[in-house]
């Protein structure tokens, strides 16, 4: 299947070289690795924003900004975090590079469009990120848009709003080519049941992209059309309803943190079997829960609006639907664990990412249900607990997913093993600063600390020293894994073409792959996890 | 990979749809002419659906297509529907 005398995708050269190769190629490895530079760019960009944040946080009063800029800084935070990281995130990085080989094919369906996929991003990220420079001052809405606030704040809402919307484009377009490459290329032989996890996922994925995505756009144009034309969508005063926005913006905006979740379980899902040496346990219920998840999450948006002043019963309804979602949720965490016992488990570097994302994950989701239950919400509403809450799913989440999924295949990726003891260390020191970082939100949210404030009372003084000296632990943990990994990629050594003994098809070909793959298309004669030393 | 045939449609079926999709527009412009109250609301919302599906049917194939595509399509329109089933839910009850 393998032939190394073919150049690898990296050193193949087309009709362009050099940058101009990068920008105009139509390869699904160098896109998924054009949405990884910039990405990361960008994921580096907010998570300056949040440590920015956090020093302003560290003690009552003013320290390092004004109010203003400080109401500026976190919504570019969540707008960078949320629409350019986590978002596309696992699935437009790791789904590009690896859903093809996966699948044994030589690329995506629709090769072109994936690249114009990648151009929207690039434009959606520069219309949002210039939003902060241009109009009357940078957007101070938060991610979330609320009106009627976004309807009346001078500040440069429109742009912002614009950039979300192409955004969404990109992120629709992709959703297609997956689920189309996943419907016409698999490899013959690969029947639906015989597909990895990760693809599965990114299967669920792809389908809330292509149907909730358009609801945010259409949103997102609403709010452009009511400052720019008064038309009465959602400000009371010209004959809308504040609520109606609400209910639109969750409707997607929910089914989008499984767009960023499921991936990151689909990588979690590759990872646990490989270093288990057993194959995925429950494989069937594996995916059935991925759709699960896809479909429930479609009727949930309303637990982020239980104190929006929403009818009573909608509020228990979402209620009720909100708790439903956690069992397929808790489906996959129950296999993961009863994957691994019994296994000849390997404590390698992808391993421990895994064990810190069931870690962090399960105390994201188990205070999910805190903030799901009508009455407990009602305490914890708009303070540092939901904070907390979602940091530990969408960071704790996506985030751990996507670092386990950069040390799971980076040696696949470009050819280089890291040094895995900094690797560990780095991952330790990121761990820890995570928790301190964010733990104690949920105590201050507890004790009533309201979100989004630029100042506090000074009984939250110690919570949020704790937390800002965790923010300090964990970038220097992720500075240790960013240097360890940048340094793999220049090592002269190469990696074998399978260091960690999977069973996946792209652990069957060279590393780094060369550009179609395969030389062959591979037929395939058994399920995704089969593994010979077990 | 399928290796059927694509169906072609002729010139004169996709004048026709033209034809009885301006048709509806002009309906959908006339009858809010007729004083219906709320139903003038409805009225427009079933003569839009009622051309979204000959557009689907007709200019996006789903008729002559594979059934997996229709029903595939039929799903997705379900899913819709709950969604703004379980939004109007909070309407009724709200005011």
């Amino acid at each position: 299947m393998e032939n190394k005398h073919l150049p690898n995708y990296l050193e193949y050269q087309g009709k362009y070289k050099g940058l101009m190769g990068w920008l105009t190629t139509t390869d699904h490895k160098r896109i998924g690795l054009l949405y990884f530079y910039s990405m990361f760019s960008f994921f580096l960009v907010g998570a300056t924003l949040g440590i920015l944040m956090r020093l302003e946080l560290i003690a009552p009063g003013k320290q390092l900004m004004e109010a203003q800029t400080y109401n500026a800084l976190f919504t570019l935070h969540g707008l960078t975090m949320i629409f350019l990281f986590v978002i596309p995130g696992v699935a437009a990085v790791f789904g590009n590079f690896f859903l093809p080989i996966m699948l044994g094919a030589k690329d995506v369906a629709f090769p072109k469009l994936n690249l114009l996929s990648w151009y929207l991003y690039i434009l959606g990220a520069l219309i949002v990120l210039s939003s902060q420079f241009m109009g009357d001052g940078p957007p101070d809405t938060g991610w979330t848009f609320y009106a009627p606030y976004s309807l009346k704040t001078q500040t440069n809402v429109v742009a912002a709003v614009f950039g979300a919307f192409v955004l969404g484009f990109s992120s629709i377009l992709t959703g297609l080519n997956f689920i189309t490459t996943m419907h016409r290329l698999r490899a013959p032989g690969m029947g639906w049941k015989r597909m990895p996890i990760f693809a599965w996922t990114l299967y669920a994925t792809g389908w809330i992209q292509i149907l909730a995505t358009p609801i945010v756009g259409i949103t997102l144009l609403m709010i452009a059309a009511e400052r720019l034309l008064g038309i009465g969508f959602f400000d009371p005063a010209i004959g809308g309803d504040p609520i109606l926005y609400q209910h639109l913006f969750w409707t997607y905006s929910h089914p989008a943190v499984y767009i960023m979740i499921l991936p990151a379980m689909g990588v979690i899902s590759e990872i646990i079997p490989t270093f288990s040496r057993k194959p995925i346990f429950g494989y069937t219920a594996l995916i059935i829960s991925s759709m699960a998840i896809a479909f429930v999450g479609y009727f949930v948006w309303g637990h982020h609006m239980f104190t929006s002043g929403m009818s009573d019963s909608s509020r228990w309804i979402f209620s009720f639907l909100s708790f439903i979602v956690a069992i397929p949720s808790a489906v996959k965490v129950f296999n993961w664990t009863a994957t691994l016992y019994k296994g000849s488990i390997r404590l390698q570097t992808p391993f421990w990412w895994a064990m810190g994302f069931i870690f962090v994950f399960m105390i994201g989701g188990f205070s999910g249900l805190v903030i799901g239950s009508l009455a407990t919400d009602i305490h914890v509403h708009d303070t540092y607990f939901v904070v907390a809450h979602f940091h530990y799913i969408v960071f704790g989440g996506t985030g751990f997913a996507f670092f386990a999924a950069m040390h799971y295949w980076w040696p696949k990726i470009y050819g280089r093993m890291y040094n895995t003891k900094i690797a560990n260390v780095g991952l330790a020191i990121f761990f820890s600063g995570f928790n301190i970082l964010y733990f104690p939100m949920f105590i201050l949210g507890l004790r009533g600390m309201p979100r989004r404030y630029y100042d506090y009372l000074p009984q939250f003084t110690d919570g949020n020293v704790i937390s800002t000296i965790g923010s300090w632990i964990m970038i220097t943990g992720l500075l240790i894994l960013i240097v360890n990994l940048a340094k793999a990629k220049k090592m002269t050594g190469k990696a074998v073409d399978d260091p960690w003994d999977g069973s996946t098809l792209e652990w069957k070909i060279q590393s780094p792959p060369t550009l179609e793959n395969f030389e062959e298309i591979p037929v395939i004669t058994g399920g995704p996890y089969e593994y010979k030393d077990r | 990979m399928s290796k059927e045939p694509n169906h072609i449609s002729g010139y004169k079926d996709h004048l026709m749809i033209l034809g009885v999709l301006i048709l509806l527009t002009i309906i959908t412009v006339a009858i809010t002419q007729v004083e219906l109250t709320a139903l003038n609301t409805a009225a427009a919302l079933f003569i839009a659906a009622l051309k979204a599906t000959l557009v689907l049917l007709y200019f996006m194939h789903l008729k002559f297509d594979q059934k997996v595509f229709l029903i595939m399509t039929v799903l997705v329109l379900i899913l819709i529907a709950a969604v703004i089933g379980i939004t109007v839910i909070d309407y009724i009850d709200r005011y």
